[in-house]
């Protein structure tokens, strides 16, 4: 349970040994950069920027590459590869890729080439398949669209937008020009949109008719071939048979390279690392001779990166403690248990240096809590299972991946054991399943007592746990407050708040309120009844004479303390907040009895097996989501609002170390620090 | 009227009112998750997350609905035989899950739209985005509590 400490670590080398230097410790990865305190008039940095953006540029073609090969030669992944996380490989092969750049280099510009020409074709194929299209209404002509006649005649295509019959056209064109000598006019196609038609009449009567079909919106094709239509879209087709081919025979070029994919992907992270480095180096001040660096590393790493690096170089290292008045980066440091509530709390926020990291605590809480909200001992057994089957499956995945799976895995066994405590197992499923299928009644008889038969004892119950959650919340306040020797504040802000609730407590125990709620009948002698009076008014005298001391007017004061008397009304809804702890509960368990009941109405026979599992399965797998996620908001509801609530501000920033991030693959290196 | 009449009634507004409010949040929270999800498909499983938030009323609900209906007998086979007092009693205490899940989810469902909105643009403040649906929740809770507590309490 800790914040780890973090000291200034500066050091001054020559600028021979920069890029050796910034690469050690960048695959050190504990130091966190931070040079803006450096100043001085000789010092300059480096542009690096035009530097960094190649880096950059052929890290993306890289990406590039592997989608471009991803789409013509997919990589065989299970649904579940994304759990698999980076591959580790070793450093010479790693060398061996970088020593091998320039061709790497080649071969993505290449694959990139090939997915630009794949591209091309296809657009290409698109465009003829629209020249087809405009060409079908004239198939059936047997001249070419731009033919217009023999030596005598002459032959007028065309379109007409709208679909008009012959005997229109014919009086259209009679209206206009009277009778012509000689006419024949054919439809070629017609649809509701245009009428395609080819006319036939003497030489000198052309624009006398051209001109009279006109007026019923007749226009020339835009298209003009020397080829019969049907020529023409043979020819067509054969064009787009053979960018088929091309395309074909390219994808063969492309799947050619899926040999260079592994290669790709390190050369990818490899240049991602380079501009990483880049990006440091334009940020490090420079003398003529010599470079300065500086940045925030835990104080337990300091010593020994101190003399890893003074082995190695010449060079001089200062280490400085952090003032107290300025914030460091924050770097939690749990066991694998507490450490598994970490992703909760950073979505909460971190604690500042000045806080105390509350994982411990709230891990016990956490799987405390989650547990009674989902409590099935079924849904416990499958979670837990499935996660540790995960975790032993995949052990390079994420490390964000593999601290939640820890936290449901712990949260499963906690379920579990609550389901055992309550009596469930995938709702009534034994009970159901004797009785319906075997005539016997077996019922999974309750460790403790079963939360649907009393659920008056289950409300105590839950919020006797929040209230113990809340008070464990002041005491972590208190502790703060000791620890920053603050004996005034945790002597007003903490014990008084103890005095005055648990006299309140000890008034409610023995009344008659309590009594018919829990149907227990506590009856305390009556020097303790007193005493509960006794602590409850000076404890209520006490805040509200103590909790605004930071204001010098009196009457301030006392409306200040009054003020904060009345959060007794806050603490009332935090402990109530707590009977959702039974809901969630109650939820669950009812709603897996009413998947086994509907599974249960097929009847026992075979057939009602089957359906039984059926519904079984998807039932539960649906009522164990839905409740998964319940648990999940609720508890993180109580831990973020009812417990943080008491002490927890947090607001501290992560500690962002300069390391390689890498998407693909990870090198192999020895643990020096 | 008999009472079981009455009791059915409250069982059924217990499913009907809390169903739809969650029908109505769940909704219109999936639209907006719908919209983030074409920008950005990575998204998708912190907001089904959000969009299943509003859902947990209609299974209150449910729950309500089937505790009322194991109690007056219906789905044992024998009805019980309810006095008119009994049966008004058991839907009184139906209503408050009913009229607080409809109300209660369709906010959240608001809620959630807007929560959405924040994983949108923030993807890393999910753990916030999440509590303020939460927050909205806590009353159907309070009213699912007092249904429970209520129909276990009346004695047929």
């Amino acid at each position: 349970m800790s914040v780890l400490q973090m000291q200034r670590f500066s050091i001054c080398a020559m600028k021979k040994d920069r890029k050796a230097i910034l690469e050690e410790l960048q695959s050190l990865g504990i130091l966190e950069v931070d040079t803006s305190v450096i100043e001085g008039e000789v010092l300059e940095k480096m542009d690096t920027l035009s530097q960094k953006q190649l880096f950059e540029r052929t890290s993306a073609l890289a990406d590039q590459a592997l989608n471009v090969l991803a789409e013509y030669e997919p990589e065989k992944t299970s649904m579940l590869s994304s759990l698999e996380g980076k591959a580790l490989i070793e450093k010479q092969d790693y060398q061996k890729m970088v020593d091998n750049k320039e061709a790497l280099l080649q071969s993505a510009n290449e694959v990139m080439a090939l997915g630009k020409e794949i591209a091309e074709s296809k657009a290409a194929i698109m465009r003829l398949e629209t020249q087809i299209e405009t060409l079908t209404p004239w198939l059936n002509l047997d001249v070419p669209i731009s033919y217009n006649g023999t030596r005598k005649t002459a032959v007028i295509i065309g379109s007409v937008g709208k679909a008009v019959t012959l005997e229109e056209i014919y009086t259209e064109i009679a209206g206009h020009v009277g009778e012509l000598e000689a006419m024949d006019i054919q439809i070629i196609s017609e649809n509701s949109a245009q009428t395609c038609i080819a006319a036939t009449c003497l030489k000198q009567d052309a624009q006398v008719l051209e001109d009279a079909l006109r007026t019923l919106g007749f226009s020339r094709p835009t298209q003009t071939s020397n080829l019969i239509p049907a020529e023409q879209r043979a020819q067509l087709q054969k064009e787009i048979a053979a960018l088929m081919m091309a395309i074909e025979e390219t994808e063969g070029k492309i799947r050619a390279k899926a040999n260079d994919r592994e290669e790709l992907k390190w050369f990818s992270d490899y240049y991602r690392v380079r501009a990483q480095k880049y990006e440091v180096l334009g940020t490090i001040p420079q003398s003529k001779r010599t470079f300065l660096i500086s940045g925030y590393t835990p104080t337990k790493a300091s010593e020994s990166l101190k003399k890893l690096m003074a082995e190695k170089y010449d060079l001089v290292v200062d280490i400085e403690e952090i003032p107290e008045e300025e914030e460091t980066p924050i770097l939690l440091q749990n066991g694998k248990f507490a450490g598994s509530v970490e992703g909760v709390l950073e979505s909460y926020g971190l604690p500042t240096r000045h806080e105390v990291d509350p994982s411990k605590i709230m891990s016990v809480f956490y799987i405390f809590f989650f547990g009674l909200m989902l409590s099935d001992a079924g849904y416990g057994l499958v979670m837990a299972v499935a996660c540790f089957i995960l975790l032993k499956r995949f052990p390079r995945m994420s490390e964000g991946m593999n601290t939640s799976l820890h936290l449901f895995m712990y949260c499963g066994v906690s379920t579990l054991v609550w389901g055992i405590l309550f009596g469930g197992f995938f709702g009534d499923a034994v009970q159901i399943v004797s009785n319906v299928f075997f005539g016997k009644d077996i019922v999974l008889a309750p460790v403790w007592f079963a939360p649907l038969e009393d659920p008056m004892k289950l409300l105590i119950y839950s919020l006797l746990f929040g209230l113990i959650h809340l008070f464990i919340g002041l005491a972590v306040k208190g502790y703060m407050y000791l620890k920053n020797k603050q004996y005034l504040d945790f002597f007003c802000d903490v014990i008084l708040w103890y005095v005055f609730l648990g006299g309140l407590i000890m008034m409610l125990l023995p009344s008659q309120m309590f009594v018919s709620m829990s149907q227990m009948n506590i009856v305390f002698p009556p020097a303790v009844n007193t005493l509960a009076k006794g602590m409850a008014i000076a404890g209520a005298a006490g805040l509200l004479l103590m909790s605004g001391r930071s204001s010098k007017n009196p009457v301030l004061r006392l409306a200040l303390g009054a003020y904060d008397l009345y959060n007794v009304t806050g603490w009332l809804s935090d402990v109530l907040s707590y009977s959702r702890l039974l809901a969630l509960g109650l939820a669950t368990g009812v709603i897996a009895s009413v998947m086994n009941q509907m599974g249960s109405m097929g009847g026992s026979g075979i057939f009602g097996a089957i359906i039984f599992i059926i519904v079984f399965i998807v039932g539960h797998i649906f009522n164990m989501a839905i409740n998964l996620l319940g648990a999940y908001v609720h508890t993180n509801r109580l831990q973020y609002v009812e417990f943080f609530g008491k002490f927890y501000e947090g607001g501290g920033r992560k500690f962002v170390p300069f390391k390689a991030i890498t998407n693909y693959v990870e090198v192999k290196e020895e643990k020096k620090v | 009227m008999n009472g079981i009449v009455w009791a059915l009634l409250g069982a059924a507004l217990a499913a009907i009112l809390a169903g739809c409010g969650s029908a109505y949040g769940v909704g219109a929270a999936g639209q907006a998750a719908s919209g983030v999800v074409t920008e950005d498909p990575s998204k998708f499983a912190k907001v089904l997350v959000i969009q299943l938030l509003p859902g947990t009323q209609g299974i209150y609900g449910l729950l309500v609905a089937f505790i009322t209906l194991s109690k007056i007998g219906l789905l044992g086979g024998a009805a019980a035989d309810l006095t008119l007092s009994t049966g008004l009693m058991i839907f009184a205490a139906c209503l408050p899950i009913g009229i607080v899940g409809l109300v209660s989810a369709m906010h959240q469902g608001k809620t959630a739209v807007a929560a959405i909105g924040i994983v949108a643009k923030k993807p890393d403040q999910f753990g916030k985005a999440m509590l303020f649906p939460a927050m909205v929740e806590t009353y159907a809770i309070l009213a699912l509590l007092v249904s429970i507590l209520a129909v276990n309490a009346i004695p047929v």
